[in-house]
């Protein structure tokens, strides 16, 4: 986020306006997956033929995926506690942690897109795997946004004063991290389990 | 402050951060985008008006839209879908939101600048090349877009039947999406959190009430035309049927898209295409808010009411949108609903006509130029409101549905609604920003002329659409029940012209009066709210020290009192 007017100053509501930013924008993508998961939706029900649950998919590897990536929600979360702990040490091994899940997350979904390509599967092929590599390749590319954004943080861990000068960014960070597991969580039973 | 003088030319006005500069910036180039829009309207209107006759100099400027200066039918469609791209998002949005958006909000709640000075800066960047981005198609094999500002598919997601210039289209909007979306979140986040001390809510004047409305609107609607515009783009690189139905044939070749639906594109692009009609209505209702009560030297009329039906009209305008679509195909149960929610539209939109006639009710009228403009966006409102409510019936839009009836219900809205209100903007804040004043007399003279010659190109476009006359038309001619219609299609076009040399006057106004117009002085309409308490321009920082707001926007005639207008940081 960019400086603000008000950086370190008082706001109207009190709430640092970094923060405020990062929810509306979060709002306006929140809409973005509505608007992807929405057209998924309304095309899979004018279709005569979506596959069973495991028919195409793989439901244990997006379950494990499931898995690395509500993990790596926690250690974002306790970054974000090590923070207000004001423990910089703790700070550092979390958000290494969790830029270490998330690419586990990306790394795994690369394996899976390397299974379908293996079998013929690609965007353009069937309106099926249309809508699953859009909303994956979407999310994917959110992930690794946030992956960047981290490493970007736990790069600013290293200047002197960080903490006190510059520790909500880390909580603006989480905020976006937690933003995209939670679309993960909707991904996950539109496309593998219902 | 002194840190702010020693920027060099290009970071204190190319790449600035100052929120007055950046409105600045917006404000130019979406008056020369608004030109260009209009000229592509001027070409229509030759063809209208004169249909097949040649324009021999045009084949140097278009050699293969108008090959020894007779038009081919495809530029004719580049030409209305071009003019609505352009006037709708490089015309209308950027000047109602980006410039004045940008100029006024920290000015009017009483903040130094944007919550997010560089967010900004990137806002206004990433415009330019979205604009260069879509209409760079006029360069490419094919030419431009022209499947219409609304890209309906399969025509528009297609490779065979729209080219290159379709995909340029779809991803300059995309890129354009991106910053609404940024600016959206400096304008929220501004008015929420950088309002001076005792700036409360219901101290803020209502251009403001207006803008933050409409920046919600754009934060929660932008992003589904991007969604859309991405699976447009997909379906046309990479072959993906979202919109493509199966069993399209063309040039004899069965395509092998299966399984998309064509009126999902309608009603994700309609999501964010109603609320952005707000979009360009809202602050111009603003801004109208803000001149009538000066120009009146009285309060205005109904403030909470006219502050909470902004709000009450961005609300509803999410629940609308398919009301574009009753002939579509859609289920007609739902069509009943879309027409109830529209029609609940009427009713904030009658608060604010009567809360603004009840302003004018007994006032002392000083007509200068915004204020006539004020008073021309509201009566041409008017009309395009009431022709509004017969669009929205379902069994009246079947006859109306894609006739000129259409065209000149948005006309009466965009061009009578929005550009009065931003005529009406610029005349009223020129002073402020630069710090000069307009010539008057020129300036009434330009709003005679183009309230003339507005209503004489727009107003029978309506008995064209009665009389059957499809929009979107080349040649309509070529249909013996529409000949009747050609000379009354000529006078319009004459009157179009003549709209068009109009603005010439304009045009001549501004910039005169940009290096000669008479000094202005801190507040030269005896206003009431912030921006007249800095100095004209204000300086990079805006106030000299911050405001402490003490009492409402619009205290005017105060009895007792020397003054008839009382600032809103006044004591008394």
């Amino acid at each position: 986020m960019s400086a603000g007017a008000d950086n370190g100053q008082a706001t109207s509501t009190g709430i640092p306006s970094a923060k405020l930013g990062m929810w509306l924008f979060l709002a306006s993508e929140v809409m973005f997956f509505a608007g992807l998961i929405g057209a998924t939706i309304v095309l899979r029900a004018g279709l005569t033929h979506w596959p069973h649950p495991g028919e195409e998919l793989s439901i244990p590897i997006a379950a494990l995926n499931t898995f690395i990536l509500l993990s790596s929600s926690m250690t974002m979360a306790m970054g974000v506690a090590a923070v207000h702990h004001q423990d910089v040490k703790r700070l550092r091994l979390f958000l290494t942690l969790t830029i270490l899940l998330g690419s586990a997350f990306l790394g795994v979904k690369g394996y899976e897109y390397s299974l379908k390509f293996a079998h013929g599967h690609f965007p353009g092929t069937a309106l099926f795997w249309d809508c699953y590599f859009t909303l994956t390749g979407f999310h994917g590319i959110h992930v690794l946004a946030g992956v960047i954004a981290n490493l970007w943080v736990l790069s600013l861990t290293f200047r002197p004063d960080f903490l006190r000068a510059k520790g909500h960014i880390v909580e603006i960070s989480g905020l976006y991290w937690h933003f995209v597991d939670l679309v993960w969580i909707f991904l996950f039973p539109l496309l593998y389990l219902i | 402050m002194s840190e702010h003088k020693r920027l060099g030319f290009v970071r204190k006005y190319i790449f600035s951060t100052d929120h007055k500069i950046i409105g600045i910036q917006f404000l130019f180039s979406s008056l020369i985008f608004m030109a260009f829009g209009g000229l592509l309207a001027m070409l229509m209107r030759w063809q209208l008006g004169w249909p097949g006759a040649a324009l021999p100099w045009m084949e140097k400027v278009a050699p293969a839209g108008m090959p020894g200066g007779v038009m081919v039918p495809e530029y004719y469609n580049m030409l209305f879908t071009m003019h609505g791209s352009v006037m709708i998002f490089f015309g209308v949005i950027p000047i109602l939101a980006g410039a004045f958006g940008n100029y006024l909000i920290p000015l009017k709640v009483g903040a130094p600048d944007m919550a997010f000075p560089r967010l900004n800066m990137l806002s206004y960047w990433l415009f330019p090349i979205a604009a260069a981005t879509v209409l760079a198609g006029f360069f490419v094999e094919g030419g431009a877009a022209a499947s219409g500002w609304t890209a309906y598919p399969p025509l528009s997601g297609l490779k065979e039947t729209m080219g290159p210039g379709q995909t340029l289209w779809a991803a300059g909007v995309v890129v354009l999406g991106f910053s609404s979306i940024l600016g959206a979140v400096n304008y929220v986040a501004t008015v929420i959190n950088h309002r001076a001390p005792g700036m409360s809510f219901h101290r803020l004047p209502i251009s403001i009430w207006a803008l933050f409305t409409t920046a919600v609107l754009t934060l929660l609607a932008t992003p589904v035309l991007a969604a859309a515009m991405i699976l447009l783009l997909l379906d046309r690189s990479l072959g993906t049927s979202f919109f493509l139905p199966a069993g399209m044939i063309v040039d004899g070749n069965l395509l092998p898209h299966a399984g998309g639906q064509a009126i999902l594109w309608q009603h994700l692009f309609w999501f964010y295409s109603h609320p952005a009609v707000y979009i360009m209505i809202l602050p111009a209702m603003g801004f109208v808010s803000d001149i009538l009560p000066t120009f009146s030297r009285k309060p205005i009329f109904g403030y909470h009411a006219i502050a909470y039906s902004a709000v009450a009209i961005g609300a509803v305008g999410f629940l609308v949108w398919a009301h574009h679509m009753f002939q579509s195909g859609m289920n007609p149960t739902l069509g009943t609903t879309f027409m109830i929610s529209t029609m609940v539209v009427a009713v904030p939109t009658g608060v604010k006509v009567f809360s603004w006639l009840g302003t004018l009710w007994r006032g002392s009228i000083r007509l200068t130029t915004p204020m006539l403009h004020a008073l021309g966006f509201i009566s041409m409102f008017i009309i395009g409101g009431l022709t509004g409510i017969f669009l929205a019936s379902t069994p009246v839009d079947m006859y109306f549905h894609d006739t000129y009836f259409v065209v000149g219900h948005i006309h009466y809205v965009l061009f009578g609604g929005s550009l009065f209100g931003a005529f009406a903007g610029i005349t009223f804040w020129f002073p402020k920003m630069f710090g000069r004043r307009m010539n008057e007399p020129w300036g009434k003279i330009h709003f005679w002329l183009t309230f003339l010659f507005f209503n004489c190109v727009m107003f029978p476009m309506f008995s064209l659409g009665l009389g059957g006359m499809p929009r979107r038309i080349y040649d309509y001619t070529q249909y013996p029940g529409l000949v009747h219609f050609a000379g009354l299609n000529r006078m319009m076009s004459m009157a179009a012209f003549c709209l068009m040399a109009s603005q010439l006057l304009f045009a001549f106004n501004f910039l005169y009066s940009l290096f000669r117009g008479k000094k202005a002085g801190e507040n030269p309409w005896e206003a009431t709210t912030l921006e007249w308490e800095t100095p004209s321009p204000p300086p990079h920082g805006n106030f000299a020290k911050t405001p402490v707001v003490l009492r409402g926007p619009y205290e005017f005639s105060v009895p007792g009192r020397e003054r008839d207008w009382q600032l809103q940081t006044e004591e008394d």
